[in-house]
């Protein structure tokens, strides 16, 4: 890590976004991650996909449990407020959160032992409530705060920095996500930024709950030979199914594909998702398939990646509770406190 | 036997009594005497005489035993007093333990219908057998109406030997079968056959006899459960997140039947509030600290096991300073079967929740009304104070109807959010700092997510920040921090319900304090006591951080008595820790089997004590 402080100052001509913001406007504090480390590159990816999208950084809520990864909201939109809240619990908090406010954008970012272990059941809970969010789990299959110990998403036959192997099923967090209902479903690959950025951007622009598996090297615990989250383990590995490109509605499109080359899903919001496929048959609006798919690749020894499963017309938790459209945390006492006639009333059935 | 009236010893040894006594319905669990018995308890209150109903049930759907127990008291003590008047023993399984708890001279009331032999009797009680089976079976063919109907039948029995007022029940009934008439019209009459039974056979009324009064006013009949959950509506909740646990699950109902009523948009049919069951109290919890930290008022329910699941949560919620209401329906231990049983056990783990240095606001109602006041002003104390605020009822409050005070709400009231920077204040330039001591009373400022483009975002952490929510690990910054929440504490104190204080007639050197649901005994055991020349200045703690009163109280007295339903006496353990209060002042007097502290037991426990405590009465002492 540096301990210089982060300068303010920057180039005049640093591009600007259509809000006039710089990418810079979207970073945070400096990082006290090890130098190397996948998830500084998770961040600037989420600075990148924040700043194209043109989004707010203060209507932005981060929020994450306690780890490596959860640490790093710190380290990106520091307009944002973020909560570093308690171990394997950050998906309570950001339902909570999203349950008073459902105008803002929820980013939750998670680890593997937040979110594979001690969070196990609030990770899923979330994602079979339908949160409206962006669940990032920057996955290393290593406690590295602690120093080394397997996470709960270590492939079974990996081997520890020191040499032990791993005897405990791997807990595939995306294979989970699918079956409870996520309804954005992509995995990605730190050292990739090119498919990271516009994997996350269609997330953001997600309404429901989207989960991304990023695979994320540590490079103190975890980036040695027979390790499966190493780089070049996953380089080696990665199988990717589809390339995607996030397109807002204003945007002209200008590229021209052969015909079966791409395939547009159109989001909720009018934001399109342009998939350029790699594999012909691979159809991500397909549940079932893509569990299959999966599941068929990963005995095979690969690490599939890509946009894996979108349902591009979700529902939320807050239309499946029937929610105001006015956020909660605006209601004012009219709006809520029934006053002392309703009281009355209510006294005389009770006598 | 059957069809004919046992009799005991009805010598000069019955129990005779108007509007003063206790009736208990030893039931099945499941059987559909739990309407009947409300039946008979509301009947009561309709002739104007007060009552407190208590229900005492087993963890189980069905077939284990159930007892209600109703306190009829003129004079209007509506704790329970102990002993029992009047068994109405149905359910064969624990028949000599109904038979042992009646008062000598008192009466059971039995289903005849099989010869019971003598020896299953006592001598010094009056036994009424009415062979209701056998009346059930000639009057009805199907099984379930045969079970539910002899539940009306004694009810109606009973209406004879009290002089309870057959119109009273009539009104209660066909309030009861609005609208579902059919359902009526077999009730009213079992209702009339059990009656006219008892006048035609049994010699009417008994001893015990009810007379109409007024005494009962404008008072209304409510559990604590509803009337918290009521209380959170008031409070303006929108976000509630519970786990289903008895003895709380109601009050989550609660808050859900009555949101549902008072905020649903007439128009669009959407709903002013969001209610999540979560999967367990964990979740439940982070739910409420994330809709605090942004900006909504959420509270959850639950009971002792979920309190220690919450431990970490609140720990977060009390140093990261984001408002928490949690209500704590207390019962007996965990896992299950004392359960369902009350207790006032778990003072000190909310008080102290958590790990670290950590303190929380605790609010103690006595009863249903205090319950909804406590409830909703329990949401202004959190935004206020910025931490957790733990409203503890019990069982005994939450889950029983009890007559109290009506509900009342001034509509000039206005929500207290606290301190919130808003968006034009941070435009002005006004400095914001998220754990800043601007005005001196250890409340700091916040700001919910969103507020601002560039201004008032700060990071949210449980410890390792300056007073700029800048992440430090320096040890003087940590001990900053913990002073100023010592501040906060010392602020709270005069924000909280302050103690109720009950003087002797006379001057005395003996105090006591109570609290919770064991105010309704104690007001019984004090009148009883004084009636015995033992006088007791009285004071009932309504919450954590303890008010100066109390402390002084304690300072004007040389021997205080503190009445609890724990084994630890926890509140006592409080007051020592708090208040720097020597042990031996402080007298526990303890009550903890799970069934609701008695008035007989505080009197009795108090004068035995007293005693040996060497407490020179008022005037020795002034002569000294």
């Amino acid at each position: 890590m540096s301990f210089l402080p982060k300068p303010k100052l920057h180039h005049p001509k640093l591009p600007v976004n259509a809000l006039g913001y710089t990418r810079r406007d979207y970073e945070g504090a400096i990082s006290t991650l090890c130098a190397g480390c996948g998830h500084d590159s998770i961040s600037a990816a989420i600075i990148q996909a924040c700043f194209e999208l043109d989004i707010e950084p203060h209507r932005v809520a981060k929020m994450s449990g306690i780890g490596c990864s959860s640490k790093t909201p710190d380290y990106f939109l520091g307009a944002s407020h973020g909560f570093n809240s308690v171990h394997g619990r950050m998906p309570s908090v950001l339902t909570g959160a999203n349950l008073a406010n459902r105008d803002l954008i929820y980013l939750g970012v998670s680890g593997d032992g937040d979110s594979a272990s001690i969070g196990f059941g609030q990770f899923a809970h979330s994602i079979r409530r339908a949160v409206n969010m962006t669940y990032i789990v920057e996955n290393n299959g290593v406690y590295g705060l602690t120093k080394g110990q397997f996470s709960a998403t270590s492939d079974k036959g990996s081997k520890a920095k020191k040499g032990v192997v791993n005897t405990d099923e791997a807990i595939d967090l995306i294979g989970i996500a699918l079956q409870l209902g996520a309804t954005y479903v992509g995995r990605s690959f730190s050292g990739d930024k090119d498919q990271l950025v516009p994997l996350i951007k269609g997330a953001l622009r997600h309404n429901g709950p989207a989960f991304i598996d990023c695979i994320s090297p540590c490079v103190a615990f975890n980036n040695h030979e027979g390790s499966t989250k190493s780089y070049d383990f996953v380089r080696e590995h990665n199988e990717a199914m589809n390339f995607l490109d996030v397109i807002l509605g204003r945007e002209a499109i200008t590229t021209e594909y052969a015909p079966g080359e791409v395939r547009d899903v159109v989001q909720h919001d009018g934001s399109v998702l342009r998939l350029r496929k790699l594999h012909d048959e691979y159809d991500p609006t397909d549940r079932v398939g893509a569990m299959h798919h999966l599941h068929e690749r990963k005995a095979a020894g690969e690490i599939v990646t890509g946009l894996l499963y979108i349902d591009p017309d979700p529902q939320d938790l807050h239309e499946n509770l029937a929610t105001v459209a006015t956020p909660l945390n605006r209601l004012d006492d009219a709006a809520l406190v029934p006053g002392r006639k309703a009281l009355e009333k209510l006294n005389a059935s009770l006598r | 036997m059957s069809g004919t009236v046992t009799s005991g010893p009805m010598a000069s040894g019955a129990v005779t009594a108007t509007n003063d006594f206790v009736v208990k319905f030893a039931n099945v669990n499941g059987s559909g005497s739990a309407s009947a018995n409300q039946l008979f308890a509301k009947s009561i209150l309709r002739m104007g005489i007060p009552i407190a109903s208590r229900n005492i049930f087993p963890s189980n759907i069905q077939g284990l035993p159930t007892w209600f127990e109703v306190r009829v008291s003129g004079a209007g003590h509506l704790g329970r007093r102990g002993g029992v008047d009047l068994m109405v023993a149905m359910n064969p399984q624990t028949w000599d333990r109904d038979i042992a708890e009646i008062d000598p001279g008192g009466y059971l009331l039995y289903d005849s219908t099989r010869p019971m032999p003598n020896s299953r009797f006592r001598e010094d009680i009056n036994v009424i057998g009415i062979p209701l089976t056998q009346m059930c079976n000639a009057a009805y063919t199907e099984a379930r109406q045969r079970q539910l109907l002899k539940n009306i039948m004694y009810v109606g029995a009973l209406s004879a030997l009290l002089q309870i007022e057959p119109a009273v029940i009539e009104t209660l009934l066909s309030e009861q079968y609005k609208g579902k008439e059919k359902l009526a019209k077999p009730n009213h009459d079992a209702f009339m056959m059990g009656r006219e039974w008892a006048l035609a056979n049994l010699q009417c009324p008994i001893g015990l006899t009810l007379e109409r009064a007024d005494k009962v006013g404008e008072r209304i009949y409510v559990d604590g459960n509803s009337a918290a959950g009521l209380g959170a509506v008031y409070g303006g909740a929108t976000v509630c997140a519970w786990y289903p646990i008895t003895p709380s699950t109601s009050l989550a109902e609660g808050f859900e039947r009555y949101a549902r009523r008072f905020r649903t948009d007439a128009e669009t049919g959407k709903k002013r509030y969001a209610i999540v069951q979560a999967e367990d109290e964990l979740a439940s919890i982070g739910m409420v600290i994330g809709a605090a930290w942004n900006g909504a008022r959420a509270f959850t329910a639950t009971s002792g096991p979920g309190i220690s699941l919450m431990q970490e949560f609140v720990g977060l919620s009390y140093f990261a300073e984001i408002p928490s209401v949690i209500f704590d329906v207390q019962r007996a231990g965990p896992s299950t079967g004392m359960p369902t049983r009350t207790q006032q056990s778990d003072v000190l783990a909310a008080a102290y929740a958590s790990h670290g240095d950590t303190k929380h606001i605790v609010l103690f109602p006595e009863d249903p009304h205090e319950c909804f006041t406590f409830g909703a002003d329990a949401f202004d104390l959190a935004d206020r104070l910025q931490q957790p605020v733990f409203v503890l009822l019990d069982l005994d409050i939450g889950m029983n109807d009890w007559l109290c005070e009506p509900f009342d709400w001034d509509d000039a009231r206005q929500m207290d959010r606290g301190k919130v920077m808003t968006e034009a204040e941070l435009e002005s330039g006004k400095t914001f700092g998220r754990y800043l001591d601007v005005d001196g009373d250890g409340i700091p400022y916040r700001t919910y997510p969103g507020t601002h483009p560039s201004k008032g975002a700060f990071f949210t952490r449980g410890t390792s920040r300056d007073r700029f929510a800048k992440y430090t690990e320096v040890g003087a910054a940590y001990v900053d921090n913990m002073q100023r929440l010592l501040k906060k504490f010392e602020t709270a104190k005069s924000l909280v319900p302050r103690p109720v204080e009950r003087p002797a007639s006379q001057p005395t050197r003996t105090g006591v304090l109570y609290y919770g649901s064991s105010s309704a005994a104690m007001k019984e055991a004090l009148a009883a006591l004084e009636a015995e020349g033992i006088h007791l200045d009285a004071m009932r703690i309504r919450a954590f951080p303890f008010h100066d009163d109390v402390m002084e109280f304690i300072a004007r007295h040389d021997k205080v008595f503190i009445v609890e339903q724990n084994r630890d006496a926890q509140l006592r353990t409080l007051v020592m820790n708090e208040g720097g209060i020597a042990p031996a002042r402080l007298v526990p007097v303890l009550h903890y089997d799970g069934t609701p502290i008695t008035a007989r037991f505080i009197h009795a426990a108090i004068a035995e004590k007293l005693p040996s405590l060497n407490v020179l009465p008022f005037a020795g002492a002034a002569a000294e």
